[in-house]
């Protein structure tokens, strides 16, 4: 290991504690824990929405992405960009206004059955085992290769420091690793990005005309279709990232973390414009890669593409730009962890035995050292199910992640906001029926199933078409929440009357 | 302890505001009309704009004509999305910071 990489890799390590350090001393109650005390400013949240969307998947996977299957790639950086007008249009403020720590606490403004709060937190701690595992799982891989270091030494590394963040420091601690990863990340980019055009006079034009000769692909690089031959499978994913995206529980609990809508507006521009500006990049560092660094020795370095980015690195700027993109990887992904952390157990020790074990009867201490056990406890069942699965292709986790939110979660906030008639069994079927899909169906998907070995979990000829069944899946969640609430009876008209007018206008009981 | 409940529960229900009363007010159903008739608009328009690239891409080839020397349509009607992903999100907080106000009159009026 580079002497650079060590230095910058500890420093990552210290600032993160330090951080850590002080945001315990002001981490006392439960809100504090969960929310920060929702005392985050609109800057602060957004470029930590920032920090919990750009995980190393966006970071490492879509360079990579685009430097082997060129415009393809690129369809997921607008994917992941658009999906932030749903979350603003649709989503932020009302959840905002309704909920207090989870999205079963906005499910539950409306509804008061358990059932319904069970189910939401049911699909929350599916998504976030799910994209941690496939987090944990990519990131051992990664480190191990930015590092040297074995795999399990480096899945242990990312689980202890996250499980330090989320039980001392808990939302605030949380909160600034994502900002700190936020500003590295973004630094790091800008600073690839400026070389990679540098190296063209900053004609973009010229890095396109030789991008199309330097790829296996020729030409056709530069078209789309490399990857997505299938229309509807296409669509499928697209679907699945537009819509996905306002269901993810980390992504959603980061609404809570400031004091009105106002805020939570502000957080989402400031979080669009540093997403945006990062995603356009990310096409600098794919075609550089392409260029610079060539197809046979990113595929030969990570078959998936993921070592594209630090490989450009080290190319374009040599060993300290290399320690330099390698540390913000590290920071990447310990951020992201911690941010599944922190909602995994807040469904856990809220939902689950806050509110539904104790129906709501728990001291304000024994809730906090629930929380605090919540988050251990996830994150030791995910270092341990992530040792397991070293040598599995881990890959679909994160498409099932994005699917469930978009086929269950997204179902149920819409209806509980916007639907006059939806109902407690509306709620639970759509949560169930979204969750159950589009588990059956990526189950039996080409992202399970591969011909090929090594390139799914399984070897064998799949069932369903398409990687991604949102395009199924979220349907037969709508449809799902429609039946339920239509076949039967109960209709609450007060307490619509009461979500509606909260959510619209921002108002809290002074109770609460 | 039945008793601290039911205390509890009463002083609850004293502090309940008429939500009903505020939904079907025709200020508050104004209010609504109005944030619908800007916010169903626009996500109609970016979803179809956001699907329309798959679509366009999966179904038919001539975003792949050269546009700027080397760089094809395709390539500008994915910037353009990221232009309007920054478009629509500077209007929507500047239409919703306007609503605030009207908020804030109605919690005024109906509410406190």
């Amino acid at each position: 290991m580079d002497a650079t990489v060590i230095v910058l890799f500890l420093a990552i390590v210290i600032l993160t504690l330090v951080v850590t350090y002080l945001a315990a001393r002001n981490t006392k109650s439960t809100g504090d824990f969960y929310t920060a005390g929702g005392g985050l400013t609109g800057w602060q949240n957004g470029l930590a929405i920032a920090g919990d969307y750009l995980s190393a998947a966006s970071f490492l996977g879509i360079a990579g992405m685009i430097a082997l299957q060129g415009f393809d790639g690129f369809f997921y950086s607008i994917g992941f960009l658009v999906a932030y007008l749903v979350v603003l249009f649709l989503v932020a403020e009302p959840l905002r206004n309704l909920g207090k720590y989870t999205l079963a606490d906005m499910i539950n403004a409306r509804f008061d059955a358990r059932k319904v709060r069970g189910a939401a937190a049911l699909s929350t701690i599916t998504i976030v085992f799910f994209y941690m595992i496939a987090q944990l799982v990519g990131a051992g891989a990664l480190i191990q290769l930015l590092f040297d270091i074995p795999y399990w030494i480096a899945v242990l590394i990312v689980g202890v420091m996250m499980t330090i963040y989320v039980l001392f420091g808990g939302m605030l601690a949380t909160s600034w690793v994502q900002i700190i990863k936020a500003v590295l990340l973004m630094f790091g980019m800008v600073v690839m990005s400026f070389i990679v055009l540098w190296k063209f006079n900053f004609n973009i034009g010229a890095m396109f005309t030789e991008v199309k000769t330097a790829t296996s692909h020729g030409a056709a690089y530069l078209n789309p279709g490399i990857k997505y031959k299938d229309p509807l499978g296409t669509l499928s994913l697209m679907l699945a990232l537009v819509l996905g995206t306002a269901g993810l529980p980390h992504i959603l609990m980061r609404f809570f973390t400031v004091k009105d809508a106002k805020t939570a507006r502000k957080s989402v521009i400031t979080a669009t414009w540093t997403i945006g500006i990062f995603y356009i990049l990310t096409l600098f560092l794919g075609m550089g890669a392409a260029i610079f660094v060539g197809e046979e020795k990113i595929l030969a370095a990570n078959p998936g593409g993921n070592m594209a980015a630090p490989l450009l690195a080290e190319a374009i700027g040599g060993n300290i730009l290399f320690a330099l993109i390698a540390a913000v990887a590290f920071a990447t992904i310990l951020a992201v962890v911690a941010g599944l952390v922190l909602s995994g157990a807040s469904a856990f020790a809220h939902d689950i035995y806050g509110q539904i074990i104790k129906k709501g009867n728990i001291s304000e201490r024994k809730q906090m050292a629930a929380a605090r056990l919540a988050a251990l406890g996830v994150s030791v069942v995910s270092i341990i199910l992530s040792l397991g699965a070293q040598y599995l292709n881990v890959a679909f986790l994160v498409s099932l992640a994005f699917c469930i939110a978009a086929s269950a979660n997204l179902p149920v906030i819409l209806y509980t906001v916007y639907w006059r008639r939806f109902n407690t069994t509306g709620a639970v079927s759509a949560l169930l029926a979204g969750l159950i899909s589009a588990l059956i169906l990526v189950s039996i998907s080409p992202s399970v199933f591969s011909p090929v070995e090594g390139a799914a979990l399984f070897v064998g000829e799949p069932i369903f078409p398409w990687e991604n069944p949102a395009l199924i899946s979220v349907p037969i969640g709508f449809i799902a929440g429609y039946l339920g609430t239509v076949l039967s009876k109960e209709y609450n008209y007060e307490r619509f009357a009461e979500v509606s007018v909260r959510a619209h206008t921002g108002y809290r009981e002074r109770m609460e | 302890m039945a008793q601290k409940e039911l205390i509890v529960n009463f002083a609850q229900l004293e502090k309940k505001p008429d939500y009903v009363a505020v939904e079907n007010s025709s200020r508050f159903k104004e209010f609504l009309n109005r944030k619908k008739k800007f916010i169903v608009p626009m996500t109609v328009f970016f979803l179809i704009f956001y699907f329309l690239l798959p679509i366009l891409t999966s179904y038919t080839t001539f975003l792949n004509t050269p546009a700027i020397g080397d760089i094809s349509w395709v390539w500008l009607f994915a910037f353009a999305q990221f232009v309007m992903v920054w478009v629509l999100s500077s209007i929507y907080v500047r239409k919703a910071n306007s609503y605030d106000d009207e908020a804030e009159e109605i919690i005024d009026e109906y509410l406190s």
